[in-house]
């Protein structure tokens, strides 16, 4: 038989056998009950060659239609953004994607160095005293927050959480909480601002561990952070933001410095290809009190006996592999490759710009809503960062008929808000040109049929 | 210098934060579009939401950048350089035309919110997947969503309450034996479930008769990993699973060692009613310095409907998402799972199909215990049954001489090879876990062994060599307990220098 990923010529197979003392490969596996292996065949399609499958693969790939193929104005918490090609090309490096979680220190200094200066880019951008080395993405981040807050605060067993959450996030959350004793979700309905009613929220905060907002909220508005913190401690709640759009925290005021205590979200912005939908990376970042509290893997900073600078996995007490059933999460592999390309394109852009592409994404969302205010509302008046919801009859219908022109206009809200029925939710970046906008707006004229 | 063997220093430069590289105002060439819209009118958001401008970032030049990682990069063991024969990771060669095919850009550039008539091919590979690994684990449906293969226990455990709570039935136990990883207890904790461990038997394996009184009305499930962590097949697993299912309770299995039994045996077969894959170890996606990896799910027939949301569907010609299972668990995260890690376990199977997994599986096998054979001569064997994809060696005869499993690790670096797992499985004093795959070749298994032998005499002869060793790599051995004690966990301006 031929074989594949697998050296052996059947010379080398007899003489391994000779060796080990065994009559056949089959020997080896005695301790298995023939009646398991009776039935243990497997059908399943194979047999292709690089070229077949590369055939194979590309067909199925030309089914899908990409970014750059088809003018799509969708976030809603996977947005398209240029990668520098230095990016794609330092993750790309075997040398870091086929190493494992990094045990033995002295051979994976470069993992370990590149996950210390990803969390150190997290903290800075939450504005966070601490952050972890990844999260699988924003939605478990965000239930993993919940989950940390309510161990900080046991005997408050309440999670007051935000309707204006991303739907997949706030589900999550619900999957997350949902066998633990005592735990209660209560959600909280969103303003004409399309923001967190607050004067809701303070209604049903006393006996909460957290209260969680989306910042920017999945509507692309800018939640009022200051206030919510302010609100959340008055009552002894620790308030939890999640951001499912990373490059805004590169222009906008820091969850930290806003009062937050713990600051999460998805990091597929900074770096990272869309993917359909993974992977992409979560982040955690949190206040130093929650420090031997926090979920997942941490990096930290040491020195080995000659007093070189080193990296270790550490505060590994808190972990599975050492606390078993009372670990503060279950995270063993989490997303190391994906934040090291974080912490290349964050590396790459800096301060300066980072501010430039997230102002760049402010402008040219405000351009296209206001493209098409004439068309449909702007249906919150809240602001907002690079998305936003347009009011529109039978919204659903031209979003499908701009579908057949081969256009992508936003995500239909009706799915997740029954009340949002006849709105899409739109996004720009700074991907998006001048030029394509116009002829998106041209598009949407026609789609739905002249004025509003 | 004294024992540098392998020459891994050669080149190897120590390389600075890369906060403490550049100056200030670099940066890298723009990645914006010339015009944006609305250019020369006011910027739309007022100043109070703005910040002043993120402090603590690298201000860098591309070039900078990409020596900065690449730097990094040199300072990492990998699969790619070298055998990586840590147990129960299953570090096999990641094939490289998965990595060129997962980035093409119907792939890649794909929005997960696409309307489903343009995205067909993705979907399509996702249902394949399914029902290929539903065929490779004897299991009815499988969910792609988890993102790890603790993420898969997770999910896993969360349908074994729900199928409970649907019965009306509070059992709040979970059996786990002392050989399981640390996640299965641990995820089992989340589903807010209790554990109970399960001594490990003399043999190494759960034996039936270790049930008897175990087994009440308060058991949910059984966690088990087959075959476990000592390399051990679970013989007795037949009869276990009819012991537990007829108390009621269900089996978990845990996916983690199924590079031992593709074609051979499936879990289905032994009673599990649950399984996790795991897409980085089994299937050949590259683990990532720790992950992105991927942790399918994959169930029998009566807890199907219980599976994550969204699921895939055909209708009308097309597969489509579709929610409409009251049932679920609901989500475990955002969209549908690591599509990218997909695409590779695809290419994957495709390329080696039933025949060829069935290959893969016995040559990891005859790898194992080819290996197993040289490093007894060697190594204590504390568990003698016959082993199938790992074997686990400890170091009883060496703690005379006041060398320790984590020494013989540690210089094993120096002749450029990764360490086994060490200290796991926890039922074994010193242990060392050794996994060969079975992308390795007889001659690398071979001076694998000899490196073993060679320092096993070093302990011999010089110990204090080894207990002092890696003496060739970039660092030598961190203080972990200072890192613990005064976690210094992020860059900050101004105290690079200092000793903190």
């Amino acid at each position: 038989m031929r074989r594949v990923y697998c050296p052996h010529t059947e010379a080398e197979v007899r003489e391994m056998l000779r060796a080990i003392g065994a009559p056949s490969v089959e020997h080896l596996f005695r301790e298995v009950p023939r009646e398991l292996v009776r039935t243990g065949a497997i059908r399943v399609e194979g047999g292709l060659s690089e070229p077949e499958l590369c055939r194979r693969l590309e067909a199925l790939a030309r089914e899908n239609a990409a970014f750059g193929d088809f003018p799509q104005f969708v976030g809603a918490g996977s947005y398209p953004h240029f990668i520098p090609a230095a990016v794609a090309e330092v993750t790309a490096r075997s040398e870091f994607s086929t190493a494992y979680t990094p045990y033995q220190p002295e051979v994976s200094q470069g993992t370990l160095q590149a996950s210390f200066e990803f969390q150190s880019i997290v903290a800075s951008l939450t504005g966070m005293d601490v952050a972890n080395a990844s999260m699988y993405d924003g939605a478990s981040a965000t239930a993993e927050a919940v989950l940390m807050a309510h161990r900080m605060a046991p005997q408050r067993p309440a999670v007051v959480i935000s309707s204006a959450l991303h739907p997949h996030y706030l589900q999550t959350v619900r999957t997350y909480a949902s066998d633990l004793p005592g735990m209660e979700l209560r959600t909280v309905p969103y303003t004409a601002s399309g923001a967190t009613d607050l004067e809701a929220a303070e209604a049903c905060l006393e006996d909460a561990c957290c209260l969680v907002l989306g910042y920017p909220n999945f509507f692309g508005v800018i939640e009022d952070l200051a206030a919510a913190a302010a609100l959340a401690h008055e009552k002894g709640a620790y308030l939890v933001s999640t951001t499912q759009e990373a490059l805004a925290l590169g222009l906008l005021k820091s969850p930290g410095e806003l009062g937050a205590d713990v600051a999460v979200g998805e990091g597929q912005s900074l770096g990272l290809p869309m993917s359909y939908g993974g992977p992409g990376v979560g982040f955690f970042g949190c206040a130093q009190k929650f420090l031997r509290s926090m979920p997942g893997r941490v990096v930290g900073e040491t020195r080995d006996e000659r007093g070189n600078r080193g990296y270790v996995l550490t505060l590994a007490t808190r972990e599975q592999h050492i606390r078993r059933e009372r670990a503060t999460s279950n995270i063993c592999t989490n997303h190391a490759l994906c934040a090291l390309a974080v912490a290349a394109y964050v590396s790459l852009l800096g301060p300066r710009g980072l501010r430039e592409v997230a102002a760049r994404n402010v402008r040219n969302a405000h351009y296209l809503a206001k493209r098409l205010s004439g068309i449909g509302r702007l249906r919150f008046f809240g602001p907002f960062f690079n998305e936003f919801v347009l009011e529109r009859a039978r919204a659903r219908e031209i979003w499908e008929g701009m579908v057949q022109m081969g256009f992508m206009a936003g995500v239909p809200l009706g799915q997740w808000f029954p009340e949002l029925d006849d709105c899409l939710l739109l996004c720009a970046t700074e991907v998006h040109s001048r030029e394509e906008m116009e002829k998106f707006a041209r598009a949407f004229e026609e789609a739905a049929g002249g004025g509003a | 210098m004294k024992g540098v063997v392998g020459g891994l220093r050669g080149g190897l430069l120590a390389e600075p934060l890369i906060f403490e590289i550049g100056g200030s105002g670099r940066y890298a060439p723009v990645v914006c579009e010339e015009e944006a819209g609305g250019d020369g009118e006011p910027f739309p958001l007022q100043e109070h939401l703005l910040r002043e401008g993120v402090e603590g970032l690298a201000e860098v030049s591309e070039p900078e950048v990409v020596r900065h990682f690449t730097r990094l990069s040199e300072l990492n063991f990998s699969v790619s350089k070298n055998f990586y024969p840590l147990g129960s990771c299953t570090m096999k060669y990641n094939p490289v035309v998965n990595e060129r095919l997962a980035r093409l850009r119907g792939f890649s550039e794909l929005h997960p919110f696409m309307h489903p008539s343009f995205c067909q091919g993705a979907l399509r590979l996702m249902w394949e997947l399914e029902r290929d690994l539903a065929e490779i684990g004897g299991m009815d449906a499988v969910s792609l969503q988890p993102a790890a293969g603790a993420h898969g226990e997770l999910a896993g455990m969360k349908i074994i309450r729900a199928y409970h709570r649907e019965r009306g039935d509070g059992r709040r136990k979970v059996l786990i034996p002392a050989t399981a990883h640390g996640t299965n207890p641990a995820s089992s904790a989340l589903c807010g479930y209790e554990v109970a461990e399960i001594p490990c038997g003399d043999a190494g394996i759960i034996e039936a008769s270790q049930l008897e009184g175990r087994l009440t009305e308060e058991v949910a499930a059984l966690m088990v990993t087959n075959p476990n962590t000592l390399g051990l097949f679970e013989r007795e697993i037949c009869q276990v699973a009819e012991k537990i299912h007829r108390c009621g309770a269900l089996i978990y299995m845990d996916g983690a060692n199924l590079n031992a039994l593709m074609g051979v045996a499936k879990p289905g077969d032994m009673g599990a009613d649950v399984v996790h894959f795991n897409l980085h170890k089994t299937f050949s996606t590259p683990h990532g310095g720790g992950g992105p990896g991927a942790g399918p799910v994959g169930v029998k027939k009566e807890l199907e409907r219980y599976l994550p949301v969204p699921r895939l569907i055909e209708r009308d010609g097309k597969i489509v998402w579709s929610e409409d299972f009251p049932e679920s668990i609901g989500r475990v995260r955002s969209f549908y799972g690591n599509f990218g890690v997909m695409v590779k376990a695809y290419c994957y199977i495709r390329t080696l199909g039933g025949e060829g997994l069935a290959e893969t599986s016995r040559m990891a096998v005859l790898n194992s215990a080819y290996l197993r054979k040289r490093l007894e001569q060697v190594l204590h064997l504390p568990y003698r049954a016959p082993s199938l994809h790992e074997s686990v060696f400890d170091d009883e005869d060496l703690r005379h001489l006041g060398v320790s499993t984590l020494d013989i690790a540690k210089r094993l670096l120096d002749y450029g090879f990764h360490a086994p797992t060490i200290y796991f499985p926890l039922v074994v004093r010193g242990a060392i876990m050794v996994e060969p795959t079975e992308t390795e070749s007889k001659r690398t298994l071979d001076a694998f062994a000899d490196a073993v032998a060679a320092v096993v005499e070093e302990a011999k002869t010089d110990p204090d060599l080894v207990k002092a060793a890696p003496h060739g790599t970039v660092v030598g051995r961190l203080d972990e307990t200072r890192a613990a004690r005064r976690p210094v966990l992020r860059w900050r301006a101004g105290e690079a220098d200092r000793d903190r």
